[in-house]
């Protein structure tokens, strides 16, 4: 079984390359700001860390328009961050506070920006494929030629609505982009403990899908391979199944005593990490200087910085609006009550 | 008009099909088959299989799709065969449908409608005989209609149709044949309002769905000796009507709710601790019960009807009340 990779040099283009590495470094930052803040009881709740697999979102957003949809986890900063939501809008939702994405209705796990048809973090494992094949259904019969990304886990190939979701999309041809992020661990359960077999890219064939499994380690590789894949959706081939094999560095989340995993194979992938590997490739290429790395880092401090303080500042929902947005309230105002 | 339960469904789902190209109806059979009780009989003929849409059998994944769909501009009307088979897209109606609005800070809407038939009553047995409903009315975040009527199951889909929010509808099996006279111009109905549908002095009952008609044939019965029963159809489980309740109650002085789910954590202890909490000093006698036995529905006729509320045991029940006051 092979996956793609790019060639060094392929797709390097000097604004493109420090984009790509912006990005990476921006959630990366973000991520250890977030957990720097949990240590001090600013952020409660789960807390599940992206860092490590950043070349995933960097690199499949690329792929992606404005006019197309996305559904996500719950380990979905990177997600959200590569999308273009604000950082200070992330920060003060995982504050909990009423400048957040979801007026700290959602914490961590829950972000949502309908205006960029970011429709979520799912934190049941697999529920939000159904809604991927949905939203896909609604493009589809309005005659939309937009795409719907929908990223999930390999824990999540163990559920029944991934197998449902995939046969649906299949069966009805939809626009559905099936984004697996395979850090090889199911919270702590290894693929091979949870998978008779373990190929996920292999199991689309069950479905007639095309599909693709990809370095996700590599920018560059998962950027192209998204591409390839979004472009095939968009001229109607129905969904594909794109296996970006990657990992996280962290715990699953702030509670996780990684009971299920020597250091070893952890030091062994961070020997790949994406956003060293890709600045080595363009430092190679003579696209990165000292000056350039320094200034992302720079003004990527200065966005968190400023994320931080507009959640320390942001206000609190008021109490007495616990119950508020249960239901829609219609401007006519002819909803019925609770 | 006259028409049948079925043919009410049926009328309004033609007329939201036609009338709103935003709506579509899917789920199992609901195409070739023409639905697994008939109702959408003919609407893949007239409407086409882009929105009439057979499912494969992926409950989770339909349902989900619904709300999807409606995320993305639709109006879904998503049919699940029986309230049993929905307990496997359970995940996506509480962890999702009902969650969404609030979860996204009041960004998203899920203007869903999941029609689905309940109860007993037809021999089925442990696994398509059970009323469920009330613990899909426990969940915030949706809306939980039972229509009863054949007029109802024709305007109450209408007006699940104007919400802006998840809507069940709980199409009781028993009531499909039944004939009843409707409007000719269809209006959605108020959802959230229960209506009197027999009037009496003596004692409130209250119920939905498929033991309303149980309960009129016991207040017609109880009628001859001198017992004036007030029936009561919920007709929405969520929101509740619990003004017409309280009035009701404050008129007559004793309650007794009839429900077809089992008792232990039902909807009719809902109704009865809203009576008990806010209406205690009006009542003349404890507030009973007459409940689903507590047991998986058995298949055979006379265990199944005595596993169910029937005209005789509410009766009874109502008879024992008034004679004691």
């Amino acid at each position: 079984m092979t996956t793609t990779s790019s060639e060094p040099g392929t797709d390097l283009e000097s604004t493109h390359g420090l984009a790509l590495l912006s990005e990476m470094v921006r959630i990366r930052r973000f991520e250890e700001k977030a957990a720097e803040l949990y240590s001090l009881g600013k952020i409660r709740g789960f807390l599940h860390l992206y860092i490590g697999e950043e070349a995933v979102a960097v690199g499949a957003l690329q792929a992606l328009g404005p006019d197309d949809a996305i559904v996500s986890t719950y380990r979905e900063h990177g997600h959200a961050l590569a999308r273009g939501m604000p950082a200070d809008s992330l920060m003060a939702e995982l504050y909990g506070k009423a400048n957040g994405c979801s007026r700290g209705r959602g914490g961590s796990m829950h972000f949502f920006d309908v205006g960029r048809r970011f429709y979520g973090g799912y934190a049941i494992v697999a529920g939000g494929l159904p809604i991927a094949v949905g939203l896909a259904l609604a493009d589809h019969l309005q005659q939309r030629a937009s795409v719907t990304a929908c990223f999930f886990g390999d824990g999540a190939v163990a559920e029944g609505e991934f197998h449902e979701s995939m046969n649906l999309a299949a069966l009805w041809k939809l626009p559905v982009l099936f984004l697996c992020e395979n850090n090889l661990y199911a919270m702590g359960t290894a693929l091979a403990r949870h998978q008779a077999a373990t190929d996920i890219r292999a199991k689309a064939a069950a479905y007639g899908m095309a599909a693709e499994a990809v370095d996700g380690m590599d920018v560059l590789a998962v950027e192209a391979a998204a591409r390839r894949a979004v472009d095939q959706v968009r001229a109607g081939g129905g969904p594909f199944l794109l296996e970006a094999r990657t990992y996280r560095y962290r715990a699953h989340s702030m509670a996780d005593p990684e009971l299920y995993r020597s250091k070893s194979e952890v030091e062994s992938w961070k020997q790949r990490d994406p956003i060293a590997t890709l600045a080595a490739r363009l430092r190679a290429a003579d696209l990165l200087a000292d000056a350039d790395m320094a200034a992302i880092e720079a003004t990527v401090a200065g966005e968190i910085a400023a994320a931080v303080a507009a959640a320390e500042a942001g206000p609190w929902e008021p109490v007495d609006g616990l119950t508020s947005d249960v239901h829609t309230v219609r401007a006519t105002g002819a909803g019925t009550p609770a | 008009m006259k028409m049948t339960y079925r043919e009410a469904v049926r009328a309004g789902l033609r007329a939201a099909l036609r009338s709103d190209p935003l709506v579509f109806l899917m789920g199992e059979d609901v195409g070739r088959y023409g639905g697994a009780f008939a109702v959408s009989h003919g609407l893949l003929e007239e409407f086409g299989p882009e929105r009439v849409r057979d499912t494969p059998l992926s409950e989770s994944a339909f349902v989900g799709a619904g709300i999807g769909a409606a995320l993305g501009g639709l109006r879904p009307i998503v049919e699940v065969m029986t309230v049993n088979f929905s307990l496997l897209a359970l995940d996506q109606v509480v962890n999702n449908a009902a969650v969404l609005h609030h979860m996204s800070g009041g960004q998203l809407s899920v203007p869903l409608v999941v029609r689905m038939a309940t109860g007993g009553g037809r021999q089925l047995a442990a696994q398509h005989s059970h009323s469920l409903e009330g613990w899909y009315a426990h969940v915030p975040g949706i809306k939980v209609l039972a229509p009863a009527t054949v007029a109802d199951a024709r305007d109450m889909l209408l007006a699940a149709l104007l919400e802006p929010d998840p809507v069940f509808i709980f199409e009781h099996a028993t009531l499909y044949p039944l004939e009843g006279e409707v409007p000719t111009e269809a209006t959605p109905a108020t959802i959230g309002r229960a209506e009197v549908r027999r009037a009496g002095r003596d004692v409130s009952v209250i119920t939905y769905g498929g033991a309303l008609s149980k309960a009129l044939a016991a207040a017609a019965q109880l009628a001859q000796e001198g017992i004036e029963a007030e029936v009561i159809d919920l007709r929405t489980l969520r929101p509740l009507d619990v003004p017409t309740i309280l009035a009701s109650v404050a008129r007559t002085r004793r309650a007794v709710v009839v429900d077809e789910a089992w008792r232990t954590g039902s909807f009719a202890a809902e109704i009865s601790a809203r009576i008990a909490e806010e209406a205690f000093y009006d009542l003349d006698a404890p507030v009973a019960r007459v409940c689903g036995a507590e047991v998986p529905m058995p298949y055979a006729r006379h265990l199944e009807e005595a596993a169910l509320p029937q005209p005789a045991t509410i009766a009874a029940t109502v008879r024992k009340m008034v004679r004691r006051g």
